[in-house]
């Protein structure tokens, strides 16, 4: 038993939100602030000029689709713990998982390409700023892995049973899932309209 | 029957318990918690503890540890200010090898680098371990489930790592002190390249690594404070307690949340780039750049954008320092008055305002950075409206008090000094806000001695009204009056003695964080005024032993409080048992009538929020 649960208001009207989903939207509100923080700094260095143009890595539009369908094989999973099919819950949660290392995976070989066309992470700021946002974005989506892990380690090993409780923490990792999705989608678009 | 059924269950000593178990709601708490397996030893109910009670206090003792411990910082470096020619050998045994002793004439000299070193370790250590972790941290804890009526934060174990991430924080601050290259020593704002360039300066090295750890730590811990403050008031109020029924401390510190839930991840950002430009050899922050005559490789950088991340911290910063104080205030000179706060409702709309306006205003504490001076002027514009909502809250606070029957305890002794000097430090900052007056003022002591009044001692104030004020509520016992009614005066006199000459410095065009001024013929005429204010110094450094003394003498052997509520204050914290359990109330939690300010209305002296209106009674709060 987790202390939290004791502390979950009993009070009609005011639980239609489970606190500990709020307090993901808040620490969402916070993370995309990080981002807005970096971004905003993006533009102020290339506003002041000296700033080399490239090419984005093709590889990192291939990885969006990568990373929606991921949100929904999710998504997916969750409906179908939430009605009771618990092998299609199972191999769903487990293709989010694979889909998320595959993001990974690809978003390393994206900045591959990108030094291979000579765009290093110590040359121009313009470079390095993509390195360095799409870097702490994949640590981010690491994280929503470290979740997804957890996640699976529930599915398996624990009896199948969709309390209240465990679709609360399915719904975190699913919230933050989506959150991290919905970055890349405004960080990509943000590096493609900025570039152009 | 329902006497009989009332005898069988827990005696009952006060109508409050009678309101409680009459109108409260159950949520079942108890049932979970016979035999508390949460606090069933030693390590996890002083140490590891969950219960936001415990946090509370141990965020305020490590606060006052670093209170110390900068506030020693202080005094090594004002005696270097006010007695440049005087011997500092008798400090070696403390400072070891920085400070150097003349074989010859015994004479014993500051390092300038570890002068620079303790300027910017007091900024660290007081902004952030003691006026954030310190005042937020203990206040925010203590106070808000008690006051809205929950048992706990919305997630303990978080409330639980915050605070281990401030003492990690606070442990790698510690060890940097000690490195051979010394303690970072580039400012506390840590502008590059000092802060980007390891060899810049000896604290840029490992001193600056660890500061950027450290910090990240803090950012960590004031992060997961904040999530758990935010989603506790608006989650977990009890029954009745609507938006507009909370007291002001609550709407104090949930603004201080948000400001810094949304400003310190900027601030990590900034830290971020710094990093790579440290390490990984890129140019955020660095521009062309010579050291000893050597040409580093870094290209197009822009040290002015780390100064706008860091700033956008910065300035929302000081309201988060500034915030929980007031908070404290209108609370503490309400309840010492016996009246309702005057203007309730014009006291939240300024707390919320002065959290918008403190995300726009940050350019200006750029002005003399090269940014455009049209854009200048939309920040002196922004800057000059907190005018507005601060003197509200002044306004307020004063007709508070005006005609109150005072009682003038240590803690309303404080809350007063509190308004005094947010008086005093705000007006100056009118001066300081305005860009071309700026031209003049910036860096120099007219800076330090303004924002030491308005953030610093003001702020500190707000923390001891609040150390004082709720000390039975977190020990059982009062602190002693006459000790804090020395240290009151002391800090009072000792704090304009110390910060009112600093205007007259700044105003002559004495530059900030210079290591001594006696080889300039300009400023040698200042000489008595700086060991003026270096003798204030120490005396208010020992007014505040008085202070630490009275606080763990008092937890032993202070007066014990005998009854639930020793002021008779209205908010619920003071309907809990005197020795407060994990989970704040034993049995049902209260469930709320009124708002918190019902002082002398119709004849009752004071009537708590659990009272239900009488019929055809209107809530004043509304």
């Amino acid at each position: 038993m987790n202390a939290a649960v004791n502390f979950e208001p009993q009070v009609e009207g005011r639980s239609r939100i489970h606190p500990h989903q709020f307090a993901l939207w808040v620490a969402c509100a916070s993370i995309v602030m990080f981002f807005s923080a970096l971004t905003s700094a993006y533009i102020v260095r290339q506003g002041a000029g000296n700033w080399l143009e490239f090419r984005l890595p093709d590889l990192f539009y291939i990885n969006t689709v990568v990373i929606l369908v991921s949100s929904v094989t999710l998504q997916a999973s969750y409906l179908n713990f939430k009605k009771g099919r618990k092998e299609a819950y199972r191999g769903l949660l487990l293709a989010t998982f694979m889909l998320g290392i595959a993001f990974l995976v690809l978003q390393y070989m994206a900045w591959q390409s990108m030094a291979g066309i000579g765009v290093m992470l110590d040359g121009n700021p313009s470079g390095s700023f993509i390195y360095l946002i799409s870097g702490v974005h994949a640590a981010h989506v690491l994280g929503g892995v470290a979740a997804l892990v957890m996640a699976i380690i529930h599915a398996f090993s624990l009896p199948y049973k969709a309390t209240q409780r465990r679709k609360v923490r399915f719904a975190l990792v699913l919230t933050y899932w989506h959150f991290v999705g919905f970055l890349w989608l405004y960080l990509l678009g943000f590096f493609t309209v900025t570039a152009a | 029957m329902a006497t009989a059924a009332k005898q069988t269950t827990a005696p009952v000593q006060h109508d409050e318990d009678l309101l409680i178990q009459e109108y409260g709601y159950d949520d079942h708490f108890h049932e979970h918690h016979e035999g508390d397996k949460y606090q069933s030893n030693f390590i996890s109910t002083y140490i590891f503890s969950q219960d936001h009670k415990m946090i509370a206090r141990q965020f305020l003792i490590t606060g006052i540890f670093w209170a110390i411990i900068g506030g020693l910082m202080s005094l090594v470096f004002r005696l270097q200010l006010g007695f440049p020619e005087e011997s500092l050998a008798w400090l070696k045994p403390f400072l070891g090898k920085w400070i150097t002793v003349n074989a010859e004439t015994g004479m014993g000299t500051l390092a300038p680098e570890f002068y620079y070193a303790l300027v910017t370790m007091h900024g660290t250590i007081i902004v952030f371990f003691v006026l954030t972790a310190g005042l937020s941290g203990t206040f925010s804890n203590l106070l808000i489930p008690l006051q809205v009526g929950a048992r706990d934060m919305a997630s303990p174990f978080l409330n639980m790592l915050s605070y281990w991430f401030f003492f990690l924080a606070g442990a790698v601050m510690f060890f940097s002190l000690f490195l051979s290259t010394g303690p970072f020593a580039g400012g506390w704002t840590a502008y590059p390249p000092l802060s980007a360039l390891p060899q810049a300066s000896s604290g840029s090295a490992g001193g600056m690594t660890l500061w950027l750890l450290s910090l990240t730590f803090f950012v960590i811990s004031v992060l997961l404070g904040g999530i758990n403050y935010i989603t506790t008031v608006l989650n977990l109020r009890t029954k009745g307690m609507n938006m507009w029924r909370l007291p002001l401390t609550i709407w104090a510190f949930f603004v201080t949340a948000i400001l810094a839930l949304l400003s310190f991840p900027v601030l990590v950002s900034g830290f971020f780039l710094l990093i790579f430009d440290r390490t990984l050899g890129t140019s955020f922050f660095l521009n062309e750049i010579f050291v000893g005559g050597q040409a580093l490789d870094h290209v197009g950088g822009s040290p002015i954008l780390f100064q706008h991340l860091f700033w956008f911290l910065g300035h929302p910063e000081v309201y988060i320092i500034i915030l929980p104080a007031m908070g404290i205030v209108s609370e503490v000179l309400s309840v010492s008055a016996r009246k309702p706060i005057f203007g309730y409702k014009a006291m939240v709309f300024s707390i919320l305002a002065i959290g918008f306006l403190s995300f726009i205003v940050w350019a200006h504490h750029m002005f003399m950075s090269g940014v455009n001076p049209f854009i200048s002027n939309f920040f002196v514009v922004f800057t000059l409206i907190i005018a507005v909502p601060s003197a509200v809250k002044v306004f307020n606070w004063i007709t508070t008090i005006y005609g109150g029957n005072m009682r003038y305890t240590s803690a309303a002794l404080f809350a007063v000094g509190f308004v005094s000097m947010f008086i005093s430090g705000g007006l100056t900052g009118i001066f300081l806000g305005n860009s071309a007056i700026d031209i003049q003022m910036h860096d120099t002591y007219f800076v330090v001695a303004h924002f030491h009044i308005v953030m610093g001692v003001a702020a500190f104030f707000g923390m001891f009204a609040g150390v004082y004020h709720w000390y039975p509520k977190m020990f059982g016992r009062f602190m002693n009056e006459t000790m804090g009614k020395i240290h009151f005066w002391g800090t009072l006199i000792g704090a304009y003695a110390i910060f009112w000459p600093m205007h007259y410095l700044g105003m002559a065009g004495v530059p900030r964080r210079y290591y001594r001024f006696d080889n300039f013929d300009t400023f040698s005429h200042f000489s008595a005024m700086n060991q003026f204010i270096t003798i204030a110094a120490i005396l208010v450094f020992a007014c505040q032993l008085v202070f630490v003394i009275n606080f763990f003498r008092s937890i032993w052997v202070g007066k014990k409080l005998t009854e639930k509520n020793p002021y008779g204050a209205n908010t619920l914290e003071w309907t809990t048992p005197i020795e407060v359990p994990h989970g704040n109330w034993p049995g049902k939690i209260p469930a709320v009538h009124r708002w918190a300010y019902d002082y002398g209305k119709g004849g009752q002296d004071h009537i708590s929020q659990i009272v239900p209106l009488a019929e055809g009674e209107g809530d004043s709060g509304h």
